[in-house]
C-alpha cells in the first residue's frame, strides 16, 4: 500500500497531541508502521502548530511535505488555509468552523479572510467543514473538539468504529472516556 | 513488547535498559523530555540541575562514583556544559556515561542553529545519531558499552524531528548492573598539567582505535543498490527524506556514529559509485570528513547549510521534481507564538513599554513579550545574559542608560546562569535594575520545576531557594517584590528602582496562569455602551480581547480573568464576570 499522510494542525494548546496519540495507537494497532511528528517548545503558545502522521507498510519520513497530505484535520479555520498547500489533489480537509484570531489580526496589522472556506470550495478543493466546538460543548466539554474531528476523520477510513471506541479507551484517562466517545459519535454524526 | 514511543522517550528506555542509575540534566527544547521520561523509572535516580554545566559534573560523579549515567541538553545548553565535556574526554569514565544532546534545525524553539557535532569532534568524543526512535534505544544502550570498553564519554546526538517523532520501537528488559568499586586513581581523574600531558596521546589513540572500530561498527549501514551510479551518505533524519525518495533505487552509507567517521569503508563505498553525494543538514560536517580521506563529493554545492530538510528537498534537488497542490488567493495571516491569556509576565511588560524602557531580556517563554504590540525587548542573547549584559550596558553609558534601562530574566533562567552575572553587579558596584520574572515554574520546555519551585523532578517537595535572600546575600541591597497583575503597583516600584542609586532586584511574582494548582477566574465582559473604542486594552497584546465593529470583544473561552485589561479601560467599561 501507498503510506497515507495525515496532517493535524491548528492553534498551540487546542489539544493536538491527543488527536495524533489516539490516530498513532489505533494505527500500531492494526499493524502498520507509523511516523507521527510533533510540536513542543515555543510553537505550543497560541501559535500555529502541525502534527504529522504517516502510516503504511514502511514509513521513512516522519514529515509531510507540499502537495503530498491525503488529510487534513484543521482545529481552525485559518490553519486550514495556511496548510492547503500541503494537501495532496484530491485530498480532504476536515475543518472545525471556528475562528480564532492571531495576534497580527488583533492588533489590526492584518485581515482574517471572510469566506476562506468558501474560497477552497470554490477552487475544487474537498473541505468537510463542521462545527466542533458546538458538538464538543454537547459532549461535555470545550476540550474534546479533537475527538470530535477524529470522529469526523473516521467516516474517511475503512476502520470499524469500535477500534476507535476501543483507541478511546486505550488512550484517554479513564474520567474522560465516556465524554470523548460521546465526541467521537457527534463527530461522526451519531 | 511494541511500543509507539518519541525518539526521547525511546532514549530514556534505552538508558534505562543500559542499568543507568543517574540521570542530571537542564530542560531545553528538543530535549527535554529524555529526562521527562528517565524520571518515570524508579529505578533511575533523576534530577533537574541548574544548568547544563552541573548536570553534565553529576553524570561525571556517578560514574566516577561506578555507575552509568546520563546527562541531557539541548545544543545550546551544550555550550554551558563544554568546560567538563572537553576534559571528561581525558578523564575517561568509570561507570559508562552518555552526553545526550538535541539540536533544533529550523530553530523551531531555539535562538540559534549551531551544529553539535562539531562538539564531539573538538572533544574528540564519540557521537552516536540515530535516525528513529528504534535507534536512539538501541544506540543508547549500545553507547554505555562504547563508553566502558573505550573509557570516553559518548554523546548521543538527536535533533527535533528525532528527539519529537514518534515510531515504533521494541523494547526490552533493564539490565540491572552493580556499581563498580571505587578506587582512588588521581593519574587518571586529576587533570592538573602532569597528568594531563599524559592523557592527551591516550586520547588521540583512543580515536584511531574508535576510527578503526567505525569501519564495521553496527552503527554505519552500506546498501548498495543493483543498477545505481548514485551513492549518498548521510545519516540521522536526512537518511529517512533520502529512503523516502529512492527508497532501495541508489546506494546509501548511512553513518549512525558520527565520530569517529571510517576511513576505509567510506573510500572503498566512494570507489562503487560514480556520483558522491552527501546529504546532511546544517554544516558540512560529514562532506568535510570526506574530503580529508581525499574524496570530493558534491554536499553542501546542492543542499543548503541552512534550516532543516524534507523529503521535498531531496526530490526537488536531487530529481528536478515537485508535487502540485492548490490554495486560496486571500492572504493568510502569521500566527505567532504569543504569551498566553493571564500571562503574568504581561503586566510588568505593559509597564515596562509604557515607561519606553530599553529592556535586555533573556530566554523562556517572556522572550515572546518582545512581540507586537508590547515590543517589550531590546535583546536575547543565551541563557543569563540579560544580568550579565545590562550592567556592561550601563558601564558603557553611565547615568543616562541607569535611570532608563532595566533587564529582565525568569525563576529558572536566574537559577542557570543569572546569579553569577547578579554577583557581577554587586561586586563591581553597578547601578542597574534587574527584574526577576518569577512565575513559579520553568515555562517554555513545558513545566519543569527548578531550585525555586519547592519541587523535585517527581513532583516531590524539595528545599526552596528564597530568592529575596539570595539576592540581598549576593550583595543586592535593595529587593522587592510586586504582583505583575498590580500595574500601577508595578509602575511605582519600577520608577523607586530606576531613581535609586546602587544595584536592585524587583522580583514579579505570580504563578504561570497554566499550572493546574492556579485557578482562572471568571471571564472579564466589555459593557459595548460604555466602550469608546479607545484601544488602551489592545496594547496589552492578550489573544483573548479583539475589537469587533469598533468595540473591544473579549473571547470567554481564551479569558482567564487576570483583570489586567480591567486596570487600563479609562471608560470602566471592563467588567469582571460572574
Amino acid at each position: 500500500m501507498k503510506t497515507v499522510n495525515i496532517m493535524i494542525v491548528g492553534v498551540g494548546g487546542q489539544g493536538s497531541l491527543l488527536a495524533s496519540k489516539l490516530l498513532g495507537h489505533l494505527l500500531v494497532t492494526e499493524g502498520y508502521d507509523v511516523k507521527v511528528s510533533e510540536v513542543h517548545g515555543m510553537s505550543q503558545r497560541g501559535g500555529s502548530v502541525v502534527t504529522y502522521v504517516r502510516y503504511g507498510e514502511k514509513v521513512y519520513s516522519p514529515l509531510v511535505s507540499t502537495g503530498e497530505a491525503d488529510y487534513i484535520i484543521s482545529f481552525e479555520k485559518l490553519e486550514a488555509a495556511r496548510h492547503t498547500p500541503m494537501l495532496k489533489i484530491g485530498g480532504q480537509i476536515i475543518v472545525n468552523t471556528q475562528q480564532i484570531d492571531p495576534m497580527p489580526v488583533i492588533t489590526g496589522n492584518a485581515e482574517y479572510p471572510e469566506n476562506i472556506l468558501d474560497e477552497h470550495k470554490n477552487k475544487g478543493i474537498k473541505v468537510d467543514a463542521i462545527d466542533a466546538l458546538t458538538l464538543a460543548k454537547e459532549a461535555g466539554s470545550v476540550k474534546a473538539v479533537n475527538i470530535v474531528l477524529i470522529g469526523r476523520l473516521s467516516t474517511y477510513f475503512p476502520f470499524d468504529k469500535e477500534l476507535w471506541l476501543r483507541a478511546i479507551e486505550e488512550t484517554v484517562a479513564p474520567k474522560f472516556v465516556e465524554m470523548n466517545k460521546k465526541a467521537f459519535l457527534l463527530g461522526r454524526g451519531e | 513488547m511494541k511500543e509507539l514511543l518519541i525518539g526521547n522517550a525511546a532514549l530514556a528506555r534505552g538508558l534505562y535498559e543500559a542499568g543507568v542509575k543517574v540521570v542530571s540534566s537542564y530542560p531545553g527544547t528538543p530535549s527535554t523530555e529524555i529526562t521527562e521520561f528517565a524520571a518515570k523509572y524508579d529505578e533511575i535516580y533523576c534530577e533537574w540541575a541548574p544548568n547544563e554545566k552541573v548536570a553534565t559534573e553529576v553524570a561525571f560523579g556517578a560514574s566516577l562514583g561506578g555507575a552509568r549515567s546520563a546527562c541531557a541538553m539541548k545544543h545550546v545548553g551544550l555550550n554551558v556544559a563544554a568546560d567538563p565535556l572537553f576534559t571528561l574526554s581525558y578523564t575517561g569514565v568509570r561507570g559508562g556515561m552518555v552526553i545526550c544532546v538535541a539540536d533544533d534545525p529550523a530553530m523551531h524553539s531555539s535562538q540559534n542553529e549551531q551544529d553539535s557535532r562539531h562538539y564531539a569532534i573538538a572533544a574528540k568524543v564519540p557521537m552516536l545519531e540515530p535516525a528513529d526512535s528504534a535507534e536512539a534505544y538501541s544506540f543508547a544502550k549500545a553507547a554505555f558499552d562504547i563508553s566502558e570498553k573505550y573509557d570516553t564519554p559518548v554523546m548521543m546526538r538527536m535533533c527535533t524531528r528525532i528527539a519529537h517523532c514518534q515510531s515504533i520501537v521494541e523494547t526490552g528488559k533493564r539490565d540491572e548492573r552493580d556499581l563498580i568499586p571505587y578506587q582512588k586513581q588521581p593519574e587518571k581523574y586529576i587533570m592538573m598539567p602532569g597528568y594531563a600531558k599524559k592523557k592527551h596521546p591516550v586520547v588521540e589513540e583512543r580515536t584511531r582505535a574508535l576510527t578503526e572500530f567505525a569501519e564495521n561498527c553496527e552503527f554505519n549501514k552500506v546498501f548498495f543498490a543493483k543498477n545505481s551510479d548514485i551513492g549518498i551518505v548521510t545519516a540521522g533524519t536526512c537518511y529517512q527524506y533520502v529512503k523516502e525518495v529512492f527508497g532501495d533505487s541508489v546506494s546509501v552509507f548511512k553513518i549512525g556514529m558520527i565520530n569517529p567517521m571510517p576511513v576505509k569503508s567510506l573510500i572503498e563505498f566512494a570507489g562503487k559509485v560514480k556520483r558522491l553525494i552527501v546529504v546532511e543538514e546544517l554544516d558540512p560536517v560529514i562532506e568535510t570528513h570526506l574530503r580529508t580521506i581525499g574524496l570530493n563529493p558534491e554536499g553542501k554545492s546542492l543542499f543548503s547549510n541552512i534550516g532543516e530538510f524534507s523529503q521535498m528537498d531531496i526530490k526537488k534537488i536531487l530529481l528536478d521534481k515537485t508535487e502540485d497542490s492548490l490554495h486560496a488567493d486571500s492572504p493568510v495571516p502569521n500566527r505567532p507564538p504569543v504569551m498566553c491569556p493571564g500571562c503574568p509576565h504581561r503586566g510588568i511588560y505593559y509597564v515596562l513599554a509604557k515607561l519606553k524602557l530599553t529592556v535586555l531580556g533573556d530566554i523562556g517563554c517572556y522572550t515572546l513579550g518582545a512581540t507586537p504590540p508590547l515590543n517589550a525587548l531590546d535583546s536575547t542573547l543565551c541563557m543569563g545574559a540579560s544580568v550579565s549584559g545590562i550592567h556592561g550596558f550601563n558601564k558603557a553609558r553611565g547615568v543616562d542608560s541607569e535611570k532608563n534601562t532595566v533587564c529582565v530574566i525568569g525563576d529558572s533562567t536566574f537559577m542557570h546562569s543569572g546569579m553569577t552575572g547578579l554577583v557581577n553587579i554587586a561586586y563591581n558596584a553597578s547601578n542597574s535594575v534587574v527584574i526577576i520574572l518569577d512565575n513559579s515554574i520553568t515555562g517554555m520546555t513545558g513545566h519543569q520545576q527548578n531550585p525555586t519551585t519547592g519541587y523535585n523532578i517527581k513532583g516531590d517537595p524539595a528545599a526552596k531557594v528564597n530568592l529575596e535572600e539570595l539576592c540581598r546575600s549576593l550583595g543586592i541591597p535593595r529587593v522587592r517584590v510586586v504582583d505583575p497583575y498590580d500595574l500601577a503597583g508595578c509602575e511605582t516600584a519600577v520608577k523607586e528602582e530606576l531613581a535609586a542609586d546602587g544595584p536592585s532586584v524587583i522580583i514579579s511574582r505570580r504563578p504561570c496562569m497554566l499550572l493546574k494548582y492556579v485557578k482562572a477566574k471568571p471571564a472579564l465582559t466589555v459593557e459595548t455602551d460604555k466602550c469608546r473604542s479607545c484601544k488602551s486594552c489592545m496594547r496589552l497584546g492578550c489573544p483573548a480581547i479583539s475589537i469587533k465593529n469598533n468595540k473591544a470583544v473579549i473571547d470567554a473561552t481564551q479569558c482567564v480573568g487576570c483583570g489586567v485589561c480591567e486596570q487600563l479601560c479609562k471608560f470602566d467599561a471592563i467588567k469582571e464576570g460572574v
